[in-house]
């Protein structure tokens, strides 16, 4: 059983002194014992710092400048360091995001997730390894009695998330802080992972704080939800009460951004040319066999046919293949097998052997628009250069494109002289997408352009590459772990797992099915925006408990 | 500050923020050593440039003054081994060790940065065979080099500035790589690349700006160095050849003064250390500003 939280007018300041910047406003609430309440907020919405200062500690540069926190009763920020130390572990038990960062590498599994029992003396060494064993077998890890013998880059990325869960329940803690546990997932991990997560927290009756910036998810963990939005409560109330009838108008649009609309672009299919065919394309690492084959192959006998203002999706898990394909068509990748056709003609292999205006007219996008802009130059300076480059202007008519791009992607013009450091995460990609625009392409390779962004930043670029489709015609080869991001863009779907294609769906026949299995999966894994989804669920749709 | 490889990703938009904000107020706050630092390259500059017009004394004169005399009203620092005025002798010789060393430096790094930018951008065979040509040069003592090359081509001002290049572009070769490899695996790289960009521009435009911070604390590094070496040089006798003197050649005719404690022996030495010290000394200042920043 679980203790109760109650937060009072936490206010946490980074930097000294009065000049300090306020990350979180005075934030005050409670949690009942055996309750699980959710942190819900974007990037710097301060959900992380709050849940850090439950168990009384400040990140480097940052403090706790007032208000109490009480655990059960006791004010944790009144305690000292020794008594902090006590309660750390202990009360109160912290799951990361990244479990792979956590994990000491070099010490097995088991031996870690005993050592909160051992720091704490609570229990002897059998006791404590007796203890994990049964943590494993309740939260559904693959051969329990010996994974813990193992070292953490000897399990996949889900059962690590689970292993920490392990470590923090070992002592039994008042309260669970669970930091993003699941946001580096593939969504059918993710799904065993929550599922695992709900049956410890529910049977234990703890209590529980789950950050996370994904709605749905959430949905299917908390009693409540907090909305938190620059370091400021913006709602707070009963999980289905916030879903289905938001207060705040900030929570609606985190709602609404969360499964973007299908964005209608009258794609003209049948009567359209063939723009860009693959066929069947291998590529790969390591040497080459007798047969011309790489020894680890990564893509292999893909398929694919492009018209021209079209947009078709690629769908797949980590590992899938999925980038390795779009640098095989950008040139970046050589293929080991197989022939790319552009325009009716087939492209080199290398990007050294591709003929200037076969370059100009694939452009690729990135997923991290941080490291996808030169911090050097100014946003003007990366926009006049393919404008300079493909299409030989100069002066007054290439200030005139550069203001026009910047219309384009909905930037403004103030933005010219700054450089990509001064921009936000959003702005960023919106110069990348002109970047490439510069050319005037006919194909944009689009690598995960909304992974690295909040949901609501997201949206808005989903909503402007549709507008683009319409505007200007061009096609796009869009990449994306994600179901909803996919479906709201494209105009078909490829479904790749393992470094092959396994199925492709149009549009039309989203909601008819039945499709592919593996299609099907990843569909479902999808979280949905209700709560109880995750109950309904049936479990043979878990790989890994078959396993 | 905050560190970069925190797990969670989710408040760094606030700490970054502040960094930025309080960038300027960092900014004017360099350490005192660091204004001392530059104050004394300054005055050393403005002697190697404007020093001869403005000394009364010619530096060639020896007068009726003693040999070695001890430091006084006519002669601010002594005099030599032949009587000349030691502060007109050392101002003089300013310029040619401030001046060979800042040429010897900036040919070096201007090498050692192209061919590493050429390196980083081309990789493969190219990389490789100059990486370990590069490696080999590191491999041979650099005294030994040197005094091979002026027993074989004879000491001059462009076969010293010459030699102090060759032996220091290996090093900023090693540092430029190390730096632009990093920065070859951007994605804006790969974007210019993908655009077919030549390599002269992905390795000017794309590149360059993002190491030059790292690369000129590296050369003030390699200045200290190539000062030492030219020094040294001259101490044996194979560096600046009389009349014309600089530091090290002026530590080198006044030895005789040693056992005299003669100012003419200290005084160049101390030129030499104060040089050396007070680039080390900007650098950090520098340096530090700069790494703060980004």
């Amino acid at each position: 059983m679980g203790a109760s939280v109650a937060v009072q007018g936490l206010r946490i300041v980074a930097g000294e002194g009065d000049a300090g910047q306020v990350i979180v406003h005075d934030l005050s609430f409670a949690v009942k014992p055996g309750e699980v309440l959710a942190l819900i907020g974007e990037s710097g919405s301060g959900k992380t710092t709050t849940a850090l200062a439950l168990m009384g500690y400040a990140r480097e540069g940052c403090r706790i400048a007032a208000g109490t926190v009480e655990i059960g009763g006791v004010d944790v920020l009144s305690l000292d360091g020794e008594g902090q130390r006590r309660l750390r572990g202990r009360t109160v038990a912290y799951v990361a995001q990244s479990a792979a960062q956590s994990f000491d590498p070099s010490r097995t599994l088991i031996d870690q997730v005993t050592e909160p029992a051992r720091i704490h003396g609570l229990m002897s060494p059998a006791a404590a390894k007796a203890k994990a064993l049964a943590l494993f077998h309740e939260l559904a890890l693959p051969d329990p009695d010996h994974i813990g013998e193992r070292y953490p880059h000897q399990v996949s990325g889900g059962q690590l998330q689970r292993i920490m869960a392990a470590m923090a329940l070992i002592t039994d803690p008042d309260l669970i802080i669970l930091d993003e546990p699941t946001t580096a997932l593939d969504v059918t991990t993710q799904i065993e992972v929550l599922r695992a997560f709900r049956r410890v927290v529910r049977e234990r009756r703890a209590t529980a704080v789950y950050v996370s910036h994904d709605l749905a998810v959430v949905a299917q963990m908390a009693d409540h939800i907090l909305v938190l939005r620059e370091g400021r409560m913006r709602e707070w109330g009963g999980t289905n009460r916030v879903i289905t009838a938001p207060e705040d108008d900030y929570t609606r649009r985190l709602l609404a951004a969360a499964r973007p609309e299908v964005q209608e672009v009258a794609a003209a299919r049948g009567e359209a040319e063939l723009l860009l065919e693959v066929r069947d394309l291998a590529a790969g690492y390591g040497p080459l066999d007798a047969a011309g084959r790489h020894q680890v192959p990564i893509l292999q006998d893909i398929e694919l046919r492009l018209h021209r203002g079209q947009a078709i999706g690629v769908i797949g898990e980590s590992g899938s293949g999925k980038t390795t394909l779009a640098r095989a068509i950008a040139g970046l990748v050589k293929p080991s097998g197989g022939s790319i056709l552009f325009n009716g003609s087939y492209l080199a292999p290398t990007l050294a052997k591709r003929r200037k205006d076969e370059l100009r007219r694939i452009q690729i996008v990135f997923q991290m628009a941080d490291t996808a802009l030169n911090p050097a130059h100014t946003i003007e300076a990366i926009l006049a250069r393919p404008l300079q480059f493909f299409h030989g202007l100069r002066g007054a008519p290439l200030q005139a494109r550069i203001g026009e791009l910047l219309d384009l992607v909905k930037l403004p013009q103030s933005l010219r002289q700054r450089r990509p450091s001064g921009l936000s995460g959003g702005q960023k990609q919106r110069v990348s997408l002109a970047r490439a625009l510069a050319a005037k392409p006919d194909l944009i390779l689009c690598d995960e352009v909304t992974s690295a962004l909040d949901t609501v930043v997201g949206a808005a670029i989903l909503e402007l590459i549709a507008d683009l489709r319409r505007t200007l015609g061009v096609s796009f080869l869009f990449i994306s772990h994600d179901m909803h991001t996919v479906r709201a863009v494209c105009d078909e779907i490829v479904v790749m797992q393992g470094g092959r294609k396994l199925t492709q769906i149009a549009r039309a026949d989203y909601a008819r099915g039945p499709h592919h299995p593996y299609y099907e999966l990843l569909s479902r894994s999808v979280p949905e925006l209700r709560t109880g989804w995750l109950d309904e669920l049936p479990a043979t749709d878990a790989p890994e408990l078959a396993v | 500050m905050n560190k970069p490889s925190s797990p969670v990703p989710a408040v760094h938009a606030q700490p970054v923020a502040t960094a930025a904000d309080s960038r300027p107020e960092r900014r004017r706050r360099m350490s005192a050593a660091g204004v001392a630092g530059l104050a004394i390259i300054a005055l050393w500059m403005a002697a190697a440039v404007f020093g001869p017009w403005m000394l009364a004394k010619d530096s060639g004169d020896m007068g009726d003054a003693a040999v070695f005399a001890p430091m006084g009203g006519a002669h601010w620092l002594g005099t030599d081994y032949l009587g000349r005025d030691m502060f007109s002798r050392i101002v003089e010789g300013t310029r040619y060790t401030v001046g060979v060393a800042l040429v010897a430096t900036l040919c070096a790094s201007f090498a050692g940065i192209t061919l590493a930018l050429l390196a980083a951008v081309r990789g493969g065979m190219i990389d490789a065979l100059m990486s370990r040509s590069l490696d080999t040069l590191v491999s041979i003592p650099s005294k030994m080099f040197a005094l091979l090359m002026v027993a074989a081509f004879g000491p001059s001002v462009p076969m010293l500035v010459l030699i102090a290049a060759i032996v220091y572009a290996p090093g900023a070769y090693r540092i430029a790589r190390a730096l632009a490899v990093n920065i070859g695996a951007m994605d804006y790289v790969t974007v210019a690349r993908t655009r077919g960009e030549g390599t002269w521009y992905v390795m000017r435009r794309e590149i360059l700006p993002n190491i030059a911070g790292p690369m000129l604390s590296d050369l003030g590094l390699r200045f200290v160095y190539v000062v030492l070496l030219l020094a040294g040089m001259s101490f044996l006798g194979v560096g600046i050849q009389p009349p014309d003197a600089d530091w090290g050649s002026l530590v080198r005719e006044n030895i005789g003064g040693l056992s005299e404690a003669a100012p003419a022996i200290i005084a160049p030495a101390l030129a030499i250390a104060s040089l050396t010290i007070a680039v080390n000394l900007a650098i950090d200042a520098l340096g530090g500003s700069h790494r703060r920043s980004e």
